[in-house]
């Protein structure tokens, strides 16, 4: 029943129920309080020191935020078709590794490189989909084969040492420039940052306006019906994963800019922190519903919650301690919703 | 809903662990990246770092990431102890390259940065406290070769393939052995992330695979713990060196399943930290470089107290 009336929200309700019954709708709410508690938790460091509403300390969050959250995004998709991608970390580290070695290896020119990245992304997470949808392995599993074999990759392509971008002298801006810095010199907000929020708005759009977007969510709620009503599943489902890994190569991208290499041992443990602030923000693990405004909120939530008590000096176990607890009540915030509506 | 207010609780818990941090902000403060803070080296560095604060009244944070390969991480830890504006750094650099752009900014505000474990590859640190690991691991080498009697197959299990301390382990060893042991063949070079259990399983198949196998090296604690489960499991009679301290490598020597470690001097790196950051904010020159120091260790030598007083439990 709660799959039912959850994807029943914000497919079609959207565009005719009035905007009070939009802003209570159970979607909505639970983006409300991830909103709110962001809001809470950005108030409390406030006080608690004086560093955190420091420009320098606010860029430094908005830069930390950028590969979780476009990571978080690629992951949403899945999420919502009710699947999960556990090797989105280590596919970002892929086509980083891939991306340097069409420049630095290569040394092709920089958008060679960015398309290289993106379709490599992309041709994976066809992949991934292609196990799922067509081989029927389970998404778990054939993501997490996928995990392991693309950190393998990795490493076999890099022979084991970061590549570096020395000899691109402009890669090192897709991430750490900022554009908006040459309108606005006050605000620099790093171009890692103002992609995220195109991506994450391009994104939203896809997921509410277009075919792509209402079979993400058919899928997630009841993917017989729609089998049954005649609809090719297995290519939507593939198209989706596509799309997802695309997305990492995106983040693959952020990633290799901002630490200006490509760092073949990384991304193993990314997965579950994109996944976090996927559920934090109020998706439905079981899927059919979710956001990527609330996805967006979810990553904030998480680099909000590390640089705070980073900047308070709480003991670095205790952080732990922490950002755990918070994922659980986020979760258990989200089974009291289910239980009310 | 409740959300709010239980994240509100948890924000509490936060405040009650913050105060401890915030309560004595006079005293210089000294924040230390480190690459990573669960393991018992990492946990002798800061207790090297921590005496050394006491005695010389400044405040230390101690951070780093969860694993080694984590770069991005320690960016953001180094970021956000920037934002503390501390009176002085202390960094374990994953990969120095990437941290350059935030340690200039560190040296544009006349921050002193004190590098330790590792070095990097710019001029912004006044020191560097550490280990030479090239050195240390061949002496590893030349003991193995003096226990298996200069001659048969040995493995190597090394705890990762990018890391800076992993890639001079390994090629200080391999090196020595190249150069002043001809007779020795390396077998088979394994990496197990410096995890106990990968690494014993590594172990184990390094033993099946070579039946003729006389000795394995296991290039960090987890590396070298996890060889030792896996020689115990496999009830295969071979020579085992180890790297750091740690009070399994410590029990196994004891009882003669490893016969020997090369140890470093965290203790003597978290205090060299600290110490150099104290003598830059009182202005006084550093040396380029100071080697923190490296020793062999066995069942002869273990109560000994210049090498007790740098193993660790």
């Amino acid at each position: 029943m709660t799959l039912q009336s959850d994807m029943a929200a914000p497919a079609d309700e959207r565009r005719t129920t009035s905007l009070r019954a939009r802003i209570f709708a159970p979607t909505a709410l639970q983006k409300m309080l991830a909103f709110t508690s962001l809001i809470l938790l950005l108030i409390f460091f406030s006080f608690a020191s004086p560093a955190f509403m420091q420009m320098d300390n606010i860029l430094g969050i908005l830069q930390a935020t950028a590969v979780n959250g476009v990571l978080a995004i690629a992951s949403t998709f899945v999420i919502i078709t009710g699947g999960i991608d556990l090797s989105v970390g280590t596919l970002m580290t892929f086509t980083a590794v891939i991306c340097g070695v069409f420049l630095t290896y290569w040394h092709l020119p920089m958008w060679v490189g960015i398309v290289a990245a993106i379709a490599t992304g992309a041709l994976c997470g066809t992949v991934s989909g292609t196990l799922t949808a067509k081989m029927k392995i389970p998404p778990f599993i054939a993501t997490l084969g996928m995990m392991l074999l693309l950190k393998g990759l990795s490493l076999v392509v890099s022979v084991d040492k970061p590549i570096y971008f020395t000899d691109t002298e402009n890669f090192y801006m897709i991430s750490q420039d900022s554009l908006i810095g040459y309108f606005l010199p006050s605000v620099p907000i790093p171009n890692a940052v103002l992609i995220l929020f195109v991506l994450a708005i391009v994104s939203s759009i896809a997921l509410n306006r277009t075919a792509l977007g209402r079979y993400t969510f058919a899928l997630g709620s009841n993917e017989e019906a729609v089998r049954l009503s005649g609809v090719n599943v297995d290519r939507w489902k593939i198209c989706i994963y596509g799309v997802g890994g695309a997305i990492c190569g995106i983040a693959g991208l952020l990633m290799a800019s901002r630490l200006n290499s490509a760092q073949p041992a990384l991304g193993q443990g990314y997965e579950l922190e994109a996944i976090a602030a996927v559920v934090i923000g109020g998706t439905s693990l079981s899927g059919g519903a979710g956001t990527i405004l609330g996805t967006i909120i979810g990553a904030f939530i998480m680099s909000v919650l590390t640089n705070g008590l980073r900047i308070m000096s709480v003991a670095q176990e205790w952080q732990i301690v922490v950002t755990g607890l918070i994922i659980i009540l986020a979760v258990y915030a989200d089974i009291l919703r289910r239980k009310k509506s | 809903m409740s959300k709010t207010k239980l994240i509100g609780i948890a924000v509490g818990v936060a405040a009650l662990f913050g105060t401890i941090g915030v309560a004595q902000a006079d005293e210089p403060y000294i924040p230390l990246i480190s690459k990573g803070f669960q393991h018992q080296f990492w946990q002798a560095v800061k207790a090297g770092a921590e005496q050394s604060a006491k005695e010389n009244k400044v405040r230390i944070t101690f951070e780093g990431p969860e694993t080694e390969a984590m770069v991005d991480k320690q960016v953001d830890m180094l970021s956000a102890a920037l934002a503390k504006k501390p009176q002085a750094l202390g960094i374990a650099a994953l990969d120095s390259k990437a941290e350059i752009p935030l340690l200039k900014r560190a040296q544009n505000s006349k921050i002193p940065v004190i590098a330790f474990d590792s070095g990097v590859d710019s001029d912004i640190p006044l020191t560097t406290c550490a280990t030479d690991n090239l050195a240390a691991a061949a002496l590893a080498a030349d003991k193995m070769a003096d226990l298996i009697g200069n001659a048969g197959d040995v493995g190597v299990i090394v705890h990762d393939q990018t890391s800076r301390t992993g890639i001079d382990r390994r090629d200080g060893f391999l090196n020595e052995m190249k150069a002043k042991h001809p007779n020795i063949k390396i077998v088979s070079v394994q990496y197990g992330g410096g995890d106990h259990l990968k690494s014993a399983e590594i172990a184990k198949a390094m033993i099946q695979a070579n039946p003729n196998i006389k000795g394995i090296f296991g290039a960090n604690e987890g590396s070298a713990e996890g060889a030792a489960i896996g020689v115990k499991e496999s009830g295969k009679k071979l020579v085992l060196i180890g790297y750091d301290s740690g009070k399994e490598q410590k029990e196994d020597i004891t009882s003669g399943l490893m016969a020997g470690a090369i140890t470093q001097n965290p203790v003597g790196i978290g205090k060299c930290v600290v110490e150099s950051a104290v003598k830059a904010l009182k202005g006084e020159k550093l040396p380029k470089k100071v080697d923190t120091g490296f020793y062999w260790y066995d069942k002869s030598n273990m109560n000994d107290p210049k090498i007790a007083a740098v193993l660790y439990d």
